[in-house]
């Protein structure tokens, strides 16, 4: 059998909306992914931390609170000092046009926003997860 | 430095592959497990059961932060169901453990149970190994939320801890078999919830039942949220401790743990044996197409299936 991918659902920062969380979450358990969440309010730290102890293959994160330019690279940043590097990581929520190819240069490979269909990311993680 | 000296070290990245691997199969990591199982079985490991809500993940989470004040290195096991339908799963304990997220001394791991019956997963007893040989002194294993009849955490755990929740149904429920029976330790959770005392009652009348030689569960009420009574509850799971390793029921248990652990990995090789023969050449297909047509009994069928391994 296929092994499942396993995906990290974060919210950093502080903002306390994650109903746009829940719903990738429950997107992406029904096509087959094994999806650990990990609650609302998480520092960068916390995030890192919990894709190395899960060996997760996917970092989704999900931000309304308008401090992805921080948060997001910081991620990234810190998965990098641990050496990690082979994990796809991606991003969700209010983030302004403008902002994107920022975060996709940081590391950060796709940005999800308001309208994306839940299929479109299946497809994106499936296509792209880096690990075998 | 490979996979199994980073383990040795102490490195997290190299624990968690190790227990990816481990459940996809991977036969290498089987292989680096023969080799370092004589590092295993140092851990005390402390099986968390219980219905779906009741708190399990919680009352981990409560007791291990005690237990870290005390210096204990701390490994946490929680499996959550995987959808038969696709093989996804929301893996959500973790939520409750934010606290024990950055601390040095604590490894969580979340598992799908990736169609294991039972309330764990099939690599469970393989990830509980790996975190022993990690250097954890004390691994919880927490089970998916249970209902009468998954009691697999018997056979792995030292202690096995009930969360029973107040006002879950009547005393009839405290003296039916199955779950209620592996308990080393009750504790009613949510106490400040109506009907914890007589939650409590029930159990303990029921427990009166038993025979009085054997070891009598303690039943504790707790609030997890509140942080409440959780020194009480340690206490009564290192009675039960203090007591097996007393009477020697501790090697007993882990001998019979050894013995169930031996057959079910071989029922488990044998079953994929079995499904290798049946599928070749279309066998399985067309046997079943006899049973169906009433051309071949199923009891026959299963013989001649068995007849392809001896052969």
């Amino acid at each position: 059998m296929e092994r499942p991918i396993r995906v990290l659902v974060a919210k950093p920062g502080l903002d306390g909306h994650d109903r746009g969380a829940k719903v990738i979450a429950r997107a992406l358990r029904d096509a087959g992914m094994e999806v650990i969440y990990t609650g609302l309010r998480q520092t960068p730290e916390q995030i890192v931390e919990a894709a190395i102890q899960e060996d997760v293959d996917v970092v989704a994160m999900s931000i309304l609170s308008g401090a992805h330019n921080t948060l997001f690279p910081k991620v990234v940043n810190l998965l990098r000092e641990r050496g990690v590097t082979d994990r796809l990581i991606v991003g969700g929520g209010v983030i302004p046009e403008d902002d994107i190819p920022f975060l996709i240069q940081t590391g950060v490979e796709a940005i999800f926003t308001p309208g994306t269909s839940t299929k479109d990311v299946v497809e994106f993680i499936k296509t792209h997860v880096k690990r075998q | 430095m490979n996979i199994e000296d980073r383990l040795l070290a102490g490195d997290k990245i190299a624990c968690a592959r190790l227990i990816s691997m481990l459940e996809n199969n991977d036969k290498e990591a089987e292989e680096i497990l023969k080799k370092l199982y004589h590092k295993t079985g140092k851990a005390y490991i402390i099986g968390v059961t219980g219905s779906p809500g009741a708190g399990k993940s919680t009352l981990t989470d409560k007791m291990a932060k005690k237990l870290r004040e005390a210096g204990k290195k701390i490994g946490i096991l929680a499996i959550d169901p995987t959808s038969p339908f696709t093989g996804g799963a929301i893996l959500g304990d973790r939520i409750r453990m934010t606290d024990l997220s950055l601390d040095e001394g604590v490894f969580i791991r979340s598992m799908g149970t990736r169609g294991n019956l039972g309330g764990l997963s099939k690599a469970t007893s393989s990830a509980i190994k790996v975190l022993d040989i990690f250097g954890c002194d004390y691994i919880f294993v927490e089970t998916v939320g249970v209902g009468q009849s998954e009691i697999d955490i018997v056979k792995m755990a030292d202690t096995v801890l009930m969360v029973l929740v107040p006002n879950m149904g009547d005393d009839i429920q405290a003296i039916k078999a199955g779950t209620m029976e592996i308990a080393d330790v009750f504790a009613i959770n949510k106490s400040d919830l109506d009907g914890a005392d007589k939650t409590k009652l029930e159990i303990e009348m029921n427990l009166d039942l038993n025979d009085s030689k054997a070891f009598r569960p303690k039943v504790i009420k707790v609030s997890a949220i509140k942080n409440k009574d959780i020194d009480t509850l340690l206490e009564a799971i290192f009675e039960h401790r203090d007591y097996q390793m007393r009477t020697g029921n501790f090697d007993i248990r882990r001998i019979n743990n050894a013995r169930q652990e031996i057959l079910d990995l071989a029922k488990e090789d044998l079953i994929n044996l079995i499904m290798k023969k049946a599928v070749e050449n279309d066998f399985l297909n067309t046997i079943v197409n006899e049973v169906y047509k009433r051309k071949l009994d199923p009891y026959s069928a299963k013989e001649e299936l068995l007849n392809l391994l001896l052969n």
